[in-house]
This record gives C-alpha cells, structure tokens and sequence, in this order.
C-alpha cells in the first residue's frame, strides 16, 4: 500500500519549524543536499528518536530509510490531474523499488530545489519525462557502487530488482535499507550521463495505478486547502465589486463589526497595481474577519458597500455579439495569417459556404471553493494554498505585502479540482492581506457565488467563415475573422489565437483575420485554452464543407490530412524555440482509430440519431472522437456514447488515471456544449451558483471508449487535450440526426425538434 | 444554542447560532473536515451525510434540526477505509481530485443500505444529485456495481460465519 504524508500546518508562528539536515552524498547535477521540512510535529518527533543512522537522500526527491522505506517527493501541485502519482512513479520505476513500500508527500513549494512546480498546459509529463527518471535512476546508481564496493566485485554484474542488489554470480544480495550508509558516501553521478531502462524493460510505467491519495479520500481525512486549520485561526469572508476592477466608495465597516461573532471588518485597497497585468482583477473589497465561517458569511448580508465602478459597467453579452457582428462586416483590425488568394479561390470554387460560429463566457467552477489560510507575521508570510501556480502566487503575495519572496513560505495542498482556474493565485493575495491587516491567522473561504462571478473566465468568442470546394471536393479556400477581446494588437488573457491553428497549412488560399473589443471582464486559460473555442468552431464549419462537397466528413477530414502541408517555416528567432509542429501522420492515425473503433461508416442508425466525428491537437497530444447522439422529434437530447482515440506518444505511463483524464475531458466539454454559458450584464457574471451554472450528472455520462495509438514519440500530457474535439463531434452528431447545424453554444438555447 | 446529537455514534454538544449549518458544525466545531463544502445551497451534494441513515445536504440543514438525530459522516462509514463503497472507490481508483467523493460515497452507501442489488437506472437516479466536476461518473457507476457485490459477499461470509452447521 501506498501511503501520503502532507505537508501540514505547523504551530501557527508559522516561522518556527524545526528543520533537519539529511546527512547525504554529495548531489551533482545541480542538486541540493537533502535539506527538508518535517512535514508534521508527529514526524519531527519521530525523527528526533531516529536512530543514529540516517536516511539516504541522494537529491531532492527521494529518501531511503535502513528499513528500507522509500519516499518520494511529488512535486507538482496535484488538483485531480493524476500528477502526484504519476511523477512519482517515473522516479519509483528507474530506481526500481516495489511500489508498495513507496510513501508519495507532496513538497511545499520550493524554488532552489524543483522546477515548474505547476500544473498547466498538460506539460508535466512532457517536462518532466526524462528529468524524474534520471533523478530515480541516479539514486539507483549509486545503491549498485554500494553494493558492488561492498562485495568487491564490478557494478556491470550487479543488477536490481524492487528494492534489492544482487550479484548473481555469487548470489549475493542487499537490499536498499542494508545498503543506505555506504551509498551516501557514494559521489553522484551526473543526471545527464546517468543510464536509463529500456522501455521494454518498465515494470511500473504502464501499469494501472491507484491515486497515492485514494485512501485518505475515501476516508475523509483532511487533505484539500479548505480542510487545513492552524491555531489562532479566524475566518473571513471577501466582498468585491460585481463589477470586475470596481473600487470600494464607502462601507458601514463599524456596523459589521458589532455583529455576533465578528472580530473585524476592514476596507482592503490596493487596486490593480499588485495584478501584475493581470487583466480585469484588483486587490479591492471588503474583508469580514469572525470566529466562524458562518458568523463572518452571515454578517456579510448586512454589508451595505458603495462601489465606484469602471466604465466596463456597460459592457454586456448582448452588446459583444453585437458589436461582433459589426466587426465582422468592417476590414479585419489585423492578419494573424495569409496564404495564397483566398478572394479569388472563393471566386472559383464549385461551391461556396458562408457561416457564422459564436461560444460563449464559461466558469470553471472547480468544486472546491478558492480559499487559502494565511499566517503573516514579523514581515514573513506563511501559506496553504490550493494553487495551480505557487510560485506566481507567491510573488503576488510578495508584493501585496511588500516583503521579499524569500520571507513567503508557501505549502501545496491537494487542490479540489483547478481547470486553469487556480493558475490565478488571486485567493493568496487576499488571504495574505487580510490576514495582515487583521493581525491574526485568517483562513479566506469565497462562497460558491463568489467563484462564479469572479472568475477568470473562459472568453467567448466569435467566428465569421467562408470556405469554397472546388468539383472535385476539395478544399480551396478558407477564410476566419476571428473576433474577440483586446485593444490594438494585444488580445486579453486566452482570448488571442494563433493564425497557425489547423486548417492553416492545409488550404492552399487560407486567412486568418483578427478583430478586437475592449473587455473589462477578467478572462484566462481554461483547460485546452484557445482550442476548446476554436476547436468547436473550425471542426463544425469544417463539417459543413464536407457536407457541401458532397463528402463524408471523416473521410473529407482524412483527404486533408493527406494533402501537401505549407512547409512550416524557419523560426524567426533561430535560436528561439520552435513552434511545435502538427504531424498530419498521427492525426490520420487516430481518425482511422477512431473510425474503426466506432464503426463509422458502418453502423446503420435509427431515424433522429447521429454520429458525429471531430479531431484536435493541443498541448502535444492527438484526439480524434465520434460522438452518437439521439434527438427526439419534440428535441430532446440524448449522448448515447462517445469513441475517444489519442496519440500521447510511446508511453502511457499510468493507464488507470489516462483512461479518466480522457474520460474527465470528453465528459467536461459535453458539459460544457449541454448548458454551460456566463452571461455578462452591466459588467457583471449574471450568473450565481450550480442552478444557473449547469455541472453535467451523472444521468447525462454517456460512455465513453478509450483507445490509444502508441507512436514513437517522448510521451506527453492528457489534462487537456481530449477535451476540444467532442464539442464539434457532438454538433456534428445532431446535424446528422436533426438537420440542424448548431453554431452557437450551449445547445440548451437551441431548439432541436425535426418532422 | 447548545445542540446535542450523535456523531458518528459518539454523543456530541456544541453551542452554536441556531441557523449554522449541520456542514459548518461537522468542519469547523467538530474538525469532521471529509464532509465538504460545494455550492451552500443543496445542488452539488459534497456536503452530503447520513440523518438517521438517510443521505441528506448537511449544508442548508440547519444545527437546530439535528438536535438528539444520529449522523453520520464520511469518517463514520469507517476509518480505515474497509466500509464496502470504499473499499470499490479505492479498486476502481475513482477520485480524480477527490473533492466531491465524500458525498458521492456518502450517497452510494445510502442507496446500498436500502437497494443492496441497484440497476444503472437506480444508479443514476440515486447519483445525479452528486456532481463531480471531473466527471468520475462512469468509474462512479462501475464502483455502486462492485461495492454491491463486496457487500453481498461480505454478508454472505458472516452469514457463514454465524451458522453453527458451516
């Protein structure tokens, strides 16, 4: 059994933690010396009996202790994306140790000794890959100098297997514990010369393996940021402007703080200078600080404040489509790209389609409600944070408080799900300033109202197509004025795209125009950012070129991918990063899949039902799905199944938390289609809570297959790619069934009744 | 007011506003923190525990309703994880971030303490009050099924164990 420990709340002071040395090897490779934080008092007293003999810690990551138990530090912040597991088992599996006497803690945040602690844009897996082996295959490294120094024979005829080093030969074997004295005085080796496995060789990666955390979920047993209590501890609450950016006029502060239970009631005003470019959010409200959660909640609803608001009052859902629709009948603001002369191609094509794609504001509404609890004394700072980007949390905090980063220490918690939306550590700030200006530890919990209308929003966005086959079927012509938010050349936070999204390449006379609104409404990435709109909106109208050619839409989307691609061209910086490129091979790969799989093509369907096929590449990864969907004659909407194939590479390192990524994304951007949408009036989210803000049930899940396509690339991430190509699979399901094409989201404002 | 009532089989008081939530008792008085807070309005489920055996959203009940009542939590269903519906959540590895599984097993154990063989359409209609913003719900269905089956087994061996023949 795999066991956790976290790193739990001291004693409140916050500063004085009893830190110990790990008398190690010396780490090479840029590796500190095992310096570590007891993670708990219990654990520090433990410690302090030890025995004598110390813990080997070769690096950061990992401990061995002489009786042989292994930890292993997970670094990233685990908010459901599987990643406190799976890091972990990238070390596990080099330094070849049986997986059931491993204890996974998750690491406070920590900048001298781990990189990209984050969790975003799927990239752990791609970052991390080789890194995680080498820091487990170097510790292993080093047990078999030990071993083979112990017996006095050569490293090359030892060999290792779960936690044990044998000699073969003479039948010898130590294992790990025995062998923990001697490998610390054992130099180590050099991260990037180290030897991994052959692939072929894995035991641990590809196997199924449960979430570290599983059994203290199931348990109850505290874990999350809103779980975490230190003494001293009061609570607050945080009112801000409907209004994204509004100013706090005047509140009846004194009134609040002769309610029961309250202890203070404050104005915080540090405006937007502390955002950091952060568009829409400021440090604005007012702060209810009580000796309960629910004192300080219920003191709120006698809270009178008088807000000066920020022009984008008048800014609405309504007035954007508008003035969308506007834009897109003026010259483009800009180019994002052009190829060849799509004018004239349009003037040539056999066949011409013109339509207008639109999707609207969405929340995250991750369940867990944004809260953090501070501790800030003595110009230091301590927190726990539910934070998808500590360490952009941390200087935020930083500056709020005007203290160096070096005086914010920061803990990790499990966060109850992120999406993107914990990337903004808004919360920590907060918590950090109130807790400062109140004097005491402050636990800030938002309210489910709160996180719906302060979010930062998936942008909405709008699409005006116009795409021409030629008699032949094939695609000519291409044209998307992509209208969305910003000012000049700047777009705001995930509402810019790039003109390189597929199909640009693939079109010989292809464009791809930008126009922009002023948005004073705080938006960011939401998972597959970009791609979870644009996929919706290419895929569909893509949909309807194949339809107007007369072809299949899996087979006109395979005839694409099988054209001649615009070569990409050089980087404009050559020592720059290149961009990543879309390999036209994996795509048909996982269409064919997907095809079979599903039995497109081959299935004869009933009267009102319909399958729908769409792909995407996003964050590395590679998604075809079919999507089957029945609609009855009065509208009503059934997902009978879902077929998902995806190309993430030559390993799936954990198939278990894999499967229920891909299953998590599909069912998520099903979600999202059904009756997702936030509605901006006079500047503010219109919406409130669940009831408004439709999360999918439970009787809504349809299926959903899995299938990968293993190909000979470093494997990647799969938070987010399979989420963008069964919007458009969907869509296209219910013009097959119905004869309707939907152009707009959430189906939910779309009557689907057919005769 | 002072409110007395049975936690998880242990007799507790606390003296709290009358209108605090049962989930604000459970978290913040108590230190029960596996009850969890979503949505405080009764349309998510993760505050969901036990009213006299019933699954009920402890975050709109207030602390004066429960006063002499038997609750219980997650952390009462037992505490090392071998109640039937843990032990499947654990086996099916259902928790992506885990943050609405208290309520969702909270949910299961109640609907397998009164239908111990549910059908998917059981399922479903016992579940979709619970959300999961990861949408676990196809390993959610999957584990109802199998803690049925552990229930069922682990019956059948104390029904073996207390035959005097066998």
């Amino acid at each position: 059994m795999t066991t956790t420990r976290e790193s739990r709340p001291a004693n409140g002071a916050g500063v004085s933690r009893r830190d110990f040395l790990k008398v190690t090897a010396l780490a090479g490779g840029g590796l500190l010396l095992g310096t570590w934080v007891a993670p708990s008092e219990a654990a520090a007293e433990a410690a302090a009996a030890a025995p004598a003999l110390a813990d080997f810690a070769p690096n950061a990551w990992i401990r061995i202790a002489p009786d042989g138990a292994v930890t292993i530090i997970a670094q990233n912040p685990e908010v459901g994306q599987g990643v406190k597991t799976m890091l972990p088992m990238l070390i596990a599996e080099e330094l070849d140790v049986d997986w059931r006497s491993v204890t996974v803690e998750q690491a406070a945040l920590d900048t001298t000794k781990y990189q990209a602690q984050f969790a975003g844009g799927s990239t752990a897996t791609p970052t991390h890959w080789l890194p995680m082996r080498r820091v487990g295959a170097a510790a292993r490294a080093m047990l078999v100098t030990a071993a083979a120094q112990t017996w006095g024979v050569p490293e090359s005829e030892c060999e290792t297997s779960a936690g044990v080093v044998h000699h073969r030969a003479s039948g010898r074997q130590l294992t790990y514990g025995a062998l923990v004295e001697k490998a610390a005085a054992v130099p180590a080796p050099a991260l990037d010369k180290v030897a991994l496995k052959d692939p072929k060789s894995f035991r641990l990666v590809g196997t199924r393996v449960r979430g570290v955390d599983n059994r203290k979920i199931v348990t109850g047993k505290p874990l999350y940021g809103i779980d975490v209590t230190v003494p001293g501890m009061k609570y607050a609450v945080f009112e801000k402007c409907g209004v994204f950016g509004g100013k706090v006029a005047s509140a009846n502060v004194d009134a609040i703080r002769r309610l029961p239970g309250v202890r203070d009631a404050f104005v915080v005003s540090q405006g937007s200078s502390i955002g950091g470019g952060i568009d829409g959010w400021s440090l604005e409200g007012v702060a209810i600080v009580a000796d309960s959660w629910w004192a300080a909640k219920k003191a709120r609803q006698s809270l009178k404040v008088t807000w000066s608001e920020p022009a984008s009052a008048s800014q609405s859902s309504a007035g954007f489509a508008k003035r969308a629709v506007e834009l897109s009948q003026e010259a483009p603001h800009r180019t994002l790209r052009k190829d060849g002369d799509v004018a004239a191609a349009l003037g040539a094509a056999a066949r011409t389609v013109k339509a207008a794609y639109s999707y609207p504001f969405i929340a995250h509404a991750p369940l867990e409600p944004q809260n953090c609890t501070a501790v800030v004394k003595d110009g230091k700072a301590e927190l726990w944070a539910p934070s998808q980007a500590p360490q952009q949390g941390r200087g935020l905090v930083a500056k709020a408080l005007g203290v160096a980063e070096t005086d914010v220490t920061v803990h990790i918690t499990r966060g109850g799900g992120g999406f993107g939306r914990r990337l903004h550590s808004d919360f920590m700030v907060e918590a950090a300033a109130i807790a400062k200006q109140a004097g005491v530890p402050v636990k800030l919990l938002w309210t489910r109202e709160d996180d719906m209308r302060h979010d930062f929003l998936r942008p909405a966005g709008f699409h005006f197509f116009e795409g021409g086959v030629d008699a032949a079927g094939t695609l000519t012509a291409w044209r998307d004025h992509f209208v969305s938010f910003g000012e000049g050349e700047r777009f705001n936070a995930s509402a810019g795209r790039s003109g390189n999204e597929f199909p640009a390449r693939w079109v010989p006379n292809y464009a791809c125009d930008a126009s922009v609104m002023p948005l004073g409404v705080a938006t960011g990435p939401l998972r597959a950012p970009g791609s979870n709109g644009i996929a919706f909106a290419t895929q569909c109208f893509l949909d309807e070129l194949a339809h107007a050619a007369g072809k299949d839409p899996l087979q006109f989307r395979l005839d694409l991918l099988a054209a001649d691609a615009i070569p990409v061209p050089p980087p404009a910086n050559p020592n720059g990063p290149r961009p990543i490129s879309f390999d036209a091979a994996r795509m048909r790969g996982v269409l064919e899949a997907v095809a079979e799989k599903s039995g497109w093509g081959k299935t004869t369907l009933p009267k009102g039902t319909g399958m729908g096929v769409a792909f995407y590449f996003s964050h590395r990864g590679y998604f075809a799905e079919v999507v089957r969907a029945r609609v009855s004659r009065a509208g009503q909407l059934t997902v009978e199944k879902v077929w998902a194939a995806g190309d993430v590479g030559s390993e799936i390192i954990n198939p278990s938390g894999a499967e229920t990524q891909v299953q998590g994304a599909v069912l998520d951007g099903l979600a999202q289609a059904l009756g997702q949408e936030i509605t901006i009036e006079r500047g503010r989210v219109k919406q409130s809570n669940f009831h408004d803000f439709p999360l999918l049930r439970m009787r809504q899940a349809p299926p959903v297959e899995v299938h990968w396509v293993k190909t000979d690339n470093a494997p990647t991430g799969l938070g987010e790619p399979a989420l963008p190509p069964v919007l458009p699979a969907l869509a296209g399901a219910i013009f097959q069934a119905t004869g309707k094409r939907v152009r707009s989201l959430p189906l939910s404002k779309h009557d689907l009744k057919w005769a | 007011m002072k409110v007395s009532f049975k936690v998880n089989g242990q007799s507790r008081s606390v003296d709290v506003p009358a209108d605090m939530p049962l989930l604000w008792v459970l978290r913040d008085e108590l230190d029960l923190k596996g009850t969890k807070f979503g949505c405080g309005a009764a349309q998510c489920g993760a505050c969901t525990v036990h009213l006299g055996g019933t699954p009920t959203r402890s975050c709109v009940l207030p602390a004066s309703a429960v006063q002499g009542m038997n609750v219980t939590t997650v952390e009462g269903l037992s505490a090392d994880g071998t109640h039937a519906v843990q032990r499947a959540w654990e086996e099916l590895d259902v928790p992506q971030c885990g943050y609405c599984q208290a309520g969702q097993i909270m949910s299961a154990a109640g609907l397998l303490a009164r239908n111990p063989k549910p059908t998917d359409a059981d399922i479903d209609q016992a579940m979709s009050g619970n959300l999961c913003r990861c949408a676990t719900y196809l390993r959610i269905k999957q584990a109802v099924h199998r803690a049925a089956e552990l229930q069922a087994e682990s019956r059948a061996g104390r029904t073996r164990a207390a035959s005097p023949d066998r």
